[in-house]
């Protein structure tokens, strides 16, 4: 399926398969397309599969690359498909898993979207990679620069969470603190784009950065033995994770890697960042921007450049697109933890807050299979976790211990 | 008003290459109504019944207009209005 050319997603204009995101004739997004397969021998395929390596780059097939890095660079995806037995119970669900994605280099998925990004970035010669951030990005476009050795310039909203920052200095980028919000250092990455000859991944390299998170799809059809989930749960900020999620179940079906449907697809947004689940509760095929205020800043653009296609996938699947409250988020990343052990970002507190929405409101059916996409790790939204917890502070003695420890007494 | 406009890379081979026009309007709309006078095909690049096509983002100083008045958005002398995809960034 070696891919062929940019498509126009509206009017399906075609453009070579260079540094570009905009169709020229309506401004409509490009997408890549593939050459159409014939004759695949699905086992054959999967065998392929299975022996090729331990990360994303095993997709080869699938991704828009002529062939995967063969220098240095940090092996993105194959990351745990954990089932979360003690959640479900809690919950009220039989089968729920937990694709944990912040088990990835910089520890969230972005590593995805960047790796695929840079690899066709260096095949187009570019010697300077860029992005607009917020925050996770900025982490991962400066470590797989840095394991490239190629120069790097990132640009974030000033007021990011300092562990984003600093996890991102350190790589040796050069950093850019934006005072504005993600909306305003997107419209100048937009222009600098137009006028530097530089990969910007989710810029103009953005049609195959989005393609690195079909991979999450094919990796859980893959560790489900490969079948399709009845539903997925995954946060939303431009959308472009949650619709090429659905694209790379759509691909496998197409292809007969895998039987069944495109899952159920359930977006998850924060109230304080909510155009898309807006959009869907208004019955709107746009979404209105919106000025972001949410402690989850990883999911906070107020201007989704895949909102109507999210807001097309979530009513085609029979899902749906909620949102969540801040302190629905921060229950959601301690619900995660106590259930699973999986210390999440807030990103995966929207997304677990609006998966017990979902199942309060009866809206799972008992019997389905669920898998909820956690995106990042705790570590970096570290402040959200203070307050939610009693600390016992002692003497160091056994009778405090005893006296002020509850459980603590022998019996 | 005299207004800067600003042209994305994407639409230059519409304005013959130029970066910037320069076009009188007291609205947003009157401002990219005179633009598409200058330049003709601009319009069926970016424009759609009435409005802007749904990939297109406006600004004014940096601000998108849709938090201001739309294409009724008033302009003043000076002012300097973007035009960009919507389609980046996430």
């Amino acid at each position: 399926m070696p891919p062929e050319s940019l498509t126009c997603k509206e009017c399906k204009t075609t453009y070579p398969l260079d540094a570009r995101y905009v169709c020229e004739r309506c401004f409509g997004p490009l997408e890549v397309t593939y050459a159409s397969a014939t004759g695949v021998d699905a086992e054959e395929l999967r065998r392929r599969i299975q022996a090729g390596p331990h990360s994303l780059w095993r997709y080869r097939d699938f991704l828009p690359v002529e062939a995967p890095p063969r220098g240095a660079n940090l092996p993105a995806g194959w990351t745990p498909l954990l089932r979360a037995d003690r959640l479900a119970e809690r919950l009220g669900l039989r089968e729920l898993w937990i694709k944990n994605d912040a088990a990835n280099p910089t520890h969230s998925f972005k590593d995805r979207v960047v790796a695929v990004a840079l690899a066709r970035a260096r095949e187009l010669g570019f010697e300077v990679i860029a992005c607009a951030s917020t925050g996770n990005l900025a982490n991962a476009v400066a470590a797989h620069a840095a394991a490239a050795g190629l120069e790097s310039y990132v640009f974030i909203p000033a007021d990011l969470e300092e562990p984003k920052i600093l996890a991102t200095g350190i790589y040796g980028t050069h950093l850019v603190a934006v005072n504005g919000n993600y909306d305003d250092v997107n419209r100048l990455c937009t222009e600098v784009a137009g006028e530097r000859d530089w990969a910007f991944v989710n810029v103009n390299m953005r049609p195959y950065y989005a393609e690195g998170s079909k991979t999450i799809a094919y990796e859980i059809a893959e560790q489900l033995g490969w079948s399709v989930p009845d539903r997925i749960v995954a946060p939303i900020a431009s959308g472009s994770l949650f619709t090429k999620v659905a694209r790379g179940f759509e691909e496998w079906i197409e292809l007969g890697l895998v039987k069944g449907a495109v899952p159920t697809m359930n977006g998850a947004q924060a109230t304080g960042c909510s155009p898309v689940s807006a959009a869907f509760a208004a019955g709107q095929v746009v979404c209105r921007p919106v000025k972001p205020d949410t402690i989850a800043k990883s999911l906070a653009i107020g201007n989704p450049a895949d909102g109507p296609y999210a807001l097309e996938l979530a009513r085609r699947t029979g899902g749906g697109i909620d949102d969540v409250s801040d302190d629905e988020i921060r229950s959601g990343i301690k619900l995660l933890a106590e259930t699973t052990g999986i210390f999440t970002e807030t990103a995966g507190g929207v997304t677990t807050a609006v998966l017990a929405k979902l199942a309060a409101r009866g809206d799972i059916d008992p019997n389905e299979r669920v898998v909820a996409v956690i995106t990042g790790e705790g570590l970096k939204t570290i402040d959200c976790a203070r307050g939610t917890f009693e600390t016992y502070a002692i003497e160091p003695s056994f009778d405090a211990f005893e006296a002020q420890v509850p459980g603590s007494v022998a019996v | 008003m005299a207004i800067v406009v600003k042209i994305p890379t994407q639409l230059r081979a519409a304005t013959g290459g130029a970066a910037t026009a320069d076009v009188e309007g007291d609205t947003v709309g009157e401002v990219l109504d005179a633009l598409y006078e200058q330049f003709g095909e601009l319009r069926e690049r970016i424009a759609d019944d009435g409005g802007l096509r749904r990939f297109v983002n406006v600004y004014i100083g940096g601000e998108d207009i849709r938090f201001l008045d739309g294409l009724e958005t008033s302009v003043s002398d000076g002012d300097e209005i973007t035009i960009l995809p919507a389609v980046a960034g996430g």
